[in-house]
Order: C-alpha cells, then sequence, then structure tokens
C-alpha cells in the first residue's frame, strides 16, 4: 500500500476508473448506509463515465449500473486509481 | 428453480396462463398476500400489471412507484392477492417511498414475497435479494429482463441460481409477457407449503453481535409481542438507526404493525394507508409505548458498546461478496460491450456539455408543436360533432317536447355546451402529447433531464430528483406531488412540492395553445404560426422552470433553509419503446384519465356559469356585477374583469378557463353572430372565430401575454391543493403552496403591464 493518502472518487475524470478503498470516516448513518446500498464498498470497482453539462454531477459505472452522484458525495469516497483503465467498468 | 417448459408441466393447472383468471382490484377474499419487491426500476409494475390485469403507470426510471399498489389474481384454485411495492436498494431504506416497501416486507407477513430481479445486473440486485432471504424462506425470484440480457450477448444460469439461493428462480420477460406460467407456479408452490426453501443465509455476524442481537431481540418481543422479525429491528437499532428508534420510542411500531397485519389478513382496507405525510411525525404517539420504548433503546445502547460501531459495513460487504460470488457463477457468456457503447454514445451526446440543454429544449418544442399543429383537425372536426350538430339537436328536442328554458339552459347550454367545449379542445392535444410523453419516459429520457439539471438543483437548495418531479408535474400537478416520495430530505421534499405548480399541467396547456395561436402566432407568417406558437407555448413552460428554480433558491435560503442533502441518480439502460403498446396505454390511461376528471369539473362548472349569467340582480346578471368590480383591479394587473372572473370559476380546474373567458366577453359585449344567448358556452370550431370574440371584448396583445403568464403562475387547481394537503399533513405549508404563486402571479403581471405601458404607451 502506497504512503501517500488516498485521492477521492471526485477526482476520476471520465473514461477513468478505480477501486474504491473506503467510505471517509467523516460521512455516517444514514448517508453511508445509502453508499453502501448502491454498491460502494472496498474492493468495488467504478469508472467515470459521463459529467453533466455543468461539471457535476458524475455518472460512475458502480457493479453495472450507471449512478450519478455529486461531487460533495464523491469527495467522500477514497479510491485506489487503475494506470491501466479497466474495460466496461465492473460489468460482472 | 428454473423450469424450462415440460411436458408434465404443460399439464398442471396452474401453469396455462389461460388458466389466470385476473381480479383487477375487485376482489374481496384472498387466500395468500404476495408482496413484489425488487431493486427500483427492474420491471416490478410490468409483472403487476401482467398478473392482475390492472394498469399501473409503467414507466423507465427508477422511483416510478412510490405507494403500495394492490390487487388479485385467481389462479390454480386459489385467489392471491398482489402488493406492488416501490422500488428499493436495501432493506435499509432511508426515503419514504422505500420505507413503504421495507415495512411491507418486513412487518407485513406476506405469504410470499417475489424478488424482482434485474438480469443484466445480477450482482447488484442479488443484494436485496439476499436481505429478504436473510428473514424469511418463503420467496421466488422472478429473474426479470431476460430478454435484454440475452440482446447484451449473455445468459444466466436459472437452475444454479435457484441451487445456490435455496428458493425457486424464474427467467421473465415481463414486458412480452414470458415466463408468468413458471413464475405463477412458482408463487403457488411456495405459497401453499409444497415448495419449501432453504434459503441462502450469508450471517457474519460476530459472536458477540449474535448474542447482541439474541438479547435485544428477545426484549423487543417483549415489548411488541406481536411484531415479526424483531432480531431485524435489533440489528438496526444496535447500528443506531435513528429513524427505527424513533418508532420504536413512540410506539409507531405497533401502529405499523396493526395496520400492516389488517391488509394482510382479509379485513380489506383501502389500499395505501402508508403514512407519507412531510412533517406529521411527531402527532403519532403512543404514551404507553413509550416507557417500554425507552427500556428497548437503554439496553441497545448498552449492548451498542459491545458490539462495536463498522458491524454494519462488514455485514453489507459479506452480503455484496456473496452477490458478487453468486453471480459469478451464473452468468455465461457476458459480453455487454456493444449495448453499454450505445448507450454510452447516446449518454454522452444527451449529457453533453454544449448539446446537452439545446437538445432537451429542442425536444421539449418538437413535442408542443406537434401537439399543436396536430391538434386542429381533430378538435375542429370534434366541436363540429359535438357542438354544431349535437348541441343544435339536443337544444331543439328540449325545446320541442316543451322543457322549460332554465332547464334547457342549465342542462344543455351549461352543463353539456362546457363539457363538449373542454372535451373538444383537451382531447385532441392530450391524445398527441401523452403517448409521446411516454415513449420518452418509456425510452429512458428522464433520468437523463434530471442529470442534466441537477447542477442548477444543487445551487438553489433542491434536490436533484426534483427535476423528475417536476417533469411529472408537466402531465399533472397532483401527480407531480405525490412523486416529490421519492425525494428523501422533509425540506428538499418541501421545496420540490411548493414550486411543482410551476410546471405547466396539461390542464393549463389548452390555455396557452390557445392564446398562443390567437395572439402570437397570428404575427407570423401562415406557414410558420404552428412553430412560433409552440415556440411561444415552449417560453411560457421555460420560464416556468426558471420560477421553480428561482422560487427554491428563495425558499432554501428564507423559510426552507438547511443543508443540502446527498443525491444519487440510478441512469438506466435505454430500452426500445413499444411504440403501439405506449400509445395503447398511454390513451387509455392517462388521456381518458385526464379528460375523465375535466368532465366531472366542467359539468358543474358549466352550470355555474351559466347561473352567473342569468341571475340577474337589479336588471344586471351577477356575472356582470362582478366583472364591472372587478375590471379596475384587473385593468391594474394588464388583466380584466373578465379574466379574474373566469380563474375564479376555474379554481376546481384550470381547463375551462378559456370557455369562460369566452363565454364572459360575449355577456358582456355582445359580438355580431355570436351573441343569441347570454351565458352560453357556443361554438369555436376554429381559431378566427375565437380571435373575433376576444378583439371584440376589448383584448389586447397585453392581455393575452398576462393571461398566459397568470395561466403558469397562480394558484393550482383544487385536486392539487388537497393532494399538498395529503402529503404535507399541513395546512401551513398547504397555503403556503396555494398562496405564495398567486401573489408571484399578481406581482408579475404589475410589472409586465406597468413596463408595457411605459414602452408602448398603452395597453
Amino acid at each position: 500500500m502506497e504512503q501517500e493518502p488516498f485521492e477521492a472518487l471526485s477526482a476520476l475524470n471520465p473514461g477513468e476508473s478505480a477501486t474504491v478503498i473506503a467510505i471517509s470516516a467523516a460521512c455516517r448513518g444514514a448517508e453511508r448506509r445509502r453508499l453502501m446500498d448502491l454498491g460502494l464498498l472496498p474492493g468495488t470497482e467504478v469508472c467515470a463515465e459521463l459529467q453533466g453539462p455543468g461539471g457535476d454531477p458524475t455518472g460512475y459505472r458502480i457493479r453495472g449500473a450507471v449512478i450519478a452522484l455529486r461531487r460533495l458525495q464523491a469527495e467522500r469516497i477514497q479510491i485506489r486509481r487503475h494506470k491501466v483503465p479497466i474495460d466496461g467498468g465492473a460489468a460482472a | 428453480m428454473s423450469l424450462p417448459s415440460s411436458e408434465s408441466c404443460a399439464a398442471c393447472p396452474v401453469h396455462n396462463l389461460a388458466n389466470l383468471r385476473k381480479l383487477g382490484v375487485d376482489m374481496e377474499n384472498w387466500d395468500y398476500v404476495v408482496a413484489l419487491a425488487g431493486n427500483p426500476n427492474t420491471g416490478k409494475s410490468t409483472v403487476f400489471n401482467a398478473l392482475t390485469g390492472l394498469r399501473q403507470h409503467t414507466g423507465n426510471w427508477p422511483g416510478k412507484t412510490v405507494t403500495r399498489a394492490e390487487g388479485g389474481f385467481h389462479a390454480g384454485d386459489d385467489d392471491y392477492k398482489l402488493v406492488d411495492l416501490p422500488g428499493t436498494y436495501s432493506l435499509l431504506a432511508t426515503s419514504f417511498d422505500e420505507e413503504i416497501a421495507r415495512d411491507f416486507i418486513l412487518f407485513g407477513q406476506p405469504d410470499v414475497t417475489v424478488v424482482v430481479v434485474d438480469a443484466t445486473r445480477l450482482e447488484r440486485n442479488l443484494n436485496l435479494a439476499l436481505q429478504v432471504l436473510e428473514i424469511t424462506d418463503r420467496v421466488v425470484i422472478c429473474l426479470n429482463l431476460m430478454d435484454e440480457a440475452k440482446r447484451s450477448g449473455f445468459d444466466v444460469d436459472c437452475r444454479r441460481l435457484a441451487r445456490d439461493l435455496g428458493v425457486p428462480v424464474v427467467p421473465t420477460s415481463a414486458r412480452y409477457g414470458e415466463g408468468l406460467d413458471e413464475l405463477l407456479q412458482a408463487i403457488a408452490e411456495v405459497a401453499s407449503g409444497s415448495f419449501i426453501g432453504k434459503p441462502k443465509r450469508v450471517g457474519g455476524y460476530s459472536t458477540a453481535l449474535d448474542l447482541a442481537v439474541t438479547e435485544l431481540g428477545d426484549k423487543i418481543k417483549e415489548g411488541f409481542p406481536m411484531l415479526p422479525n424483531t432480531q431485524w429491528v435489533a440489528l438496526r437499532l444496535l447500528d443506531g438507526d435513528e429513524r427505527i428508534s424513533q418508532a420504536v420510542l413512540t410506539g409507531e411500531l405497533i401502529h405499523l404493525q396493526e395496520e400492516l397485519a389488517k391488509s394482510s389478513a382479509g379485513d380489506q382496507g383501502p389500499a395505501d394507508q402508508a403514512d407519507n405525510a412531510v412533517v406529521e411525525a411527531e402527532d403519532k404517539f403512543f404514551p404507553a409505548a413509550n416507557e417500554m420504548g425507552a427500556g428497548i433503546l437503554e439496553v441497545a445502547s448498552e449492548l451498542k458498546s459491545k458490539v462495536g460501531q463498522d458491524f454494519h459495513q462488514v455485514l453489507m460487504e459479506g452480503i455484496y461478496t456473496e452477490a458478487a460470488r453468486l453471480a459469478d457463477r451464473a452468468v455465461t457468456g457476458a459480453n455487454e460491450q456493444r449495448r453499454f457503447d450505445l448507450d454510452r454514445a447516446i449518454d454522452r451526446l444527451v449529457t453533453s456539455r454544449t448539446l446537452g440543454i439545446p437538445l432537451m429544449l429542442a425536444l421539449l418544442t418538437l413535442v408542443f408543436w406537434l401537439t399543436i399543429a396536430g391538434a386542429n383537425v381533430p378538435s375542429a372536426m370534434l366541436a363540429t360533432l359535438l357542438i354544431d350538430n349535437l348541441y343544435v339537436w339536443l337544444r331543439e328536442g328540449a325545446m320541442s317536447i316543451g322543457i322549460p328554458w332554465w332547464i334547457t339552459g342549465l342542462l344543455i347550454d351549461g352543463m353539456y355546451l362546457g363539457t363538449a367545449w373542454v372535451v373538444s379542445v383537451m382531447l385532441p392535444p392530450m391524445a398527441i402529447f401523452f403517448p409521446m410523453f411516454t415513449l420518452l419516459e418509456d425510452f429512458g429520457y428522464l433520468p437523463r433531464v434530471a442529470f442534466n439539471l441537477d447542477r442548477v438543483h444543487e445551487r438553489v437548495g433542491a434536490h436533484g430528483k426534483q427535476a423528475l418531479t417536476a417533469v411529472m408535474g408537466f402531465g399533472c400537478n397532483a401527480a407531480g406531488i405525490i412523486a416529490t416520495r421519492i425525494i428523501d430530505s422533509p425540506r428538499e421534499r418541501l421545496i420540490a412540492i411548493i414550486t411543482n405548480n410551476f410546471s405547466l399541467c396539461n390542464g393549463r396547456w389548452p390555455t396557452q395553445i390557445l392564446i398562443a395561436s390567437i395572439f402570437v402566432g397570428a404575427l407570423a407568417p401562415a406557414y410558420l404560426s404552428g412553430l412560433v406558437s409552440a415556440l411561444a407555448v415552449v417560453t411560457v413552460a421555460v420560464f416556468g422552470i426558471f420560477l421553480s428554480f428561482g422560487t427554491s433558491w428563495l425558499l432554501s435560503r428564507t423559510i426552507l433553509r438547511g443543508e443540502v442533502s446527498t443525491f444519487h441518480l440510478e441512469l438506466p439502460p435505454y430500452r426500445p419503446p413499444r411504440v403501439l403498446q405506449t400509445i395503447y396505454t398511454s390513451l387509455i390511461d392517462r388521456t381518458i384519465y385526464v379528460l375523465w376528471r375535466a368532465i366531472v369539473f366542467a359539468l358543474p362548472a358549466g352550470a355555474v356559469i351559466w347561473l352567473v349569467s342569468n341571475v340577474n340582480i337589479a336588471g344586471i346578471s351577477v356575472a356582470e356585477h362582478v366583472i364591472n368590480w372587478l375590471n379596475p383591479f384587473g385593468l391594474l394587473f394588464g388583466l380584466s374583469g373578465v379574466i379574474l372572473l373566469a380563474y375564479l370559476v376555474a379554481i376546481p380546474a384550470n381547463e375551462i378557463v378559456v370557455p369562460t373567458i369566452l363565454m364572459l366577453i360575449v355577456l358582456v359585449n355582445p359580438v355580431a353572430g355570436f351573441g343569441e344567448g347570454a351565458g352560453i358556452m357556443f361554438e369555436l370550431d376554429d381559431v378566427s372565430s375565437t380571435a373575433t370574440v376576444l378583439q371584440a371584448g376589448g383584448f389586447t396583445l397585453l392581455m393575452a401575454i398576462n393571461l398566459m403568464l397568470f395561466s403558469l403562475v397562480h394558484n393550482p387547481c383544487s385536486t392539487t391543493i388537497y393532494t399538498i394537503y395529503k402529503e404535507t399533513g399541513s395546512a401551513k405549508w398547504t397555503a403556503v403552496a396555494s398562496l405564495l404563486p398567486v401573489a408571484m402571479g399578481f406581482v408579475l403581471c404589475f410589472v409586465v403591464a406597468q413596463v408595457w405601458r411605459l414602452v408602448a404607451g398603452y395597453g
């Protein structure tokens, strides 16, 4: 594991993919449960697919579905970036 | 238990769809209750419709079903009650619609829970299925959207999945009616107990957690002896779920369980009794439960320190890991690349930085233009039939058999003619607009609209899903307001409710379209007038969207201040729209429904109009008195007494504003050739005769513009006001939602009138 602090999901540009490391401890309660319900758990692969016309929100492919999150939430998800983009996201 | 049809199955009485008797809502008793659960947008309502013969509205966007819908069917020897639940990602729900689903699955004690699973996103969908399997073994997995899976080039090994999960797995394509025989059979077997599931339990409880859940579960059982799934409640309390703690403390749990038990037991109540009110929570307080609830919470907080904080994440990870493993084993030949590429290409286009918003506006204009251009001819034909012929025939018939003039006047000149007018003006545009709208909805475009507009919504302090409820409002504001249940923050839900009125509902298009055609379209050359009118209507509609942003901004900085809550929106895959079926169902459901409502309101309004025009006080009709009294006031706002009176009469239903105005004008200023009957809504089978009347009535371009603006910005119709009251449970917020737009409308019209008079020097 690298020593440097993890990047946030919000740092991904469209087309880039990463693996979720953790949901920030600042995110608790219903909000944390919701992110987990959406499939954002440590080890999940995510790929940024779309960006809204204003640069926010961003649609991420998470376990086979495209889910839009606002920057504020994406900032709370720590990731490790993939060097080589994974095709097709985390499908199946 | 995937069942490729075999000879022996075909002989089974429940096998054949021919033996399925759809009971609709018409059922007295039932043998079994079946719940339909599943992630959002997996086709639960489609399965529900196929089995019950009902027509729950379906569409390609998550969160479309926000209430519990109930229906029945008869298969084999038994009657079944089927309960269609809102989609939910998990049993740890946070929004109102999801809580309805969660409560029913947990506490409604259905005989069978059918989990509808999207075959193309198996891993993600198995999450909910595994959670349901933790609490009951009476489960059937309906593996829906198999057609999409096959189109995407993969298959699911249902036998293996059924073996792994320990419950029947039935592949279906509910949209095309495939696999429903087998689904019925599986439901029957589980319901009757001839198949007993051995469900997969993920578990993953540490010893400490196991002990804590048992201890707390027993304590809850003591307090709420009738409550099923106490272990689940215990788990939620240990995780610190505030809503569940609240429900334990106030005794809401007892209430809930009693109500749902009633709904399952055959003591039939109305379908949707779930509590959705935004601000009502404190009113439900059961004092006796309080002490006991406090005791339970005390035990919970003691135990909480023993089990630690992160157990929930560990459990969730366990479930997801298992879901991924099972999906991996079951899915064969996964090669989704091609499909994803097409979806992604469309998405890039419709959400693009430069083209996303212009495309949205272009689509909106196209839809309005087709509606306006296409509705003219059938509208004229209907008017000829209902008014030129049938009306004259009815009137002459009534006179020839000697019915007194005032009865003929009230029934035929008032009620019949008013209704005929509404039908001929409204039916054609609705019959064109609704199918087009439904096609877009079916295709999956609506969530992209929400996606594009989310940035703006965030800026103004509103929820991103407000775009979805606003779009629903373009159909009907009452429907849009019910749809706000998908918004989980009460503050943002109130903003969405209050601003929904700025979505121009279909009751108001006839006004917009007619006035735009007469005053704006007429300014352009004939071949362009349709398009110009459409653009004028789109301008008003877009102005409404801006008003809703502005009002949201204002509310979120004044009386509804608060944090912008989190937001997530699933963008479903595009689905090829089923054109014929869409046209058929949207005609039958939406068009007829809305039309029926319009008729119900037009009948009494027609009577009222006739009465105020024909009851005289001091030689002048009541209507004329009111108009004269309102006139100076109206002129100040660039409107007129006639317009204001028309809005008063049209509070029950906005649809009748224009016919009322026309009738009142004729009453006050008899127009050559039109003035035969005071208070009669006469034929206006073409736009030019309407124009003649309006111009004779002193109608100016300013009045026309302000009439369009006021039609956009005034109080919601009575149905919508009632819906707002039901959804908010608060007289205060109902008053705000009703009065704020009227005040805004007057201010707006006043400003426009003053500026107009300054610039143009008349008006």
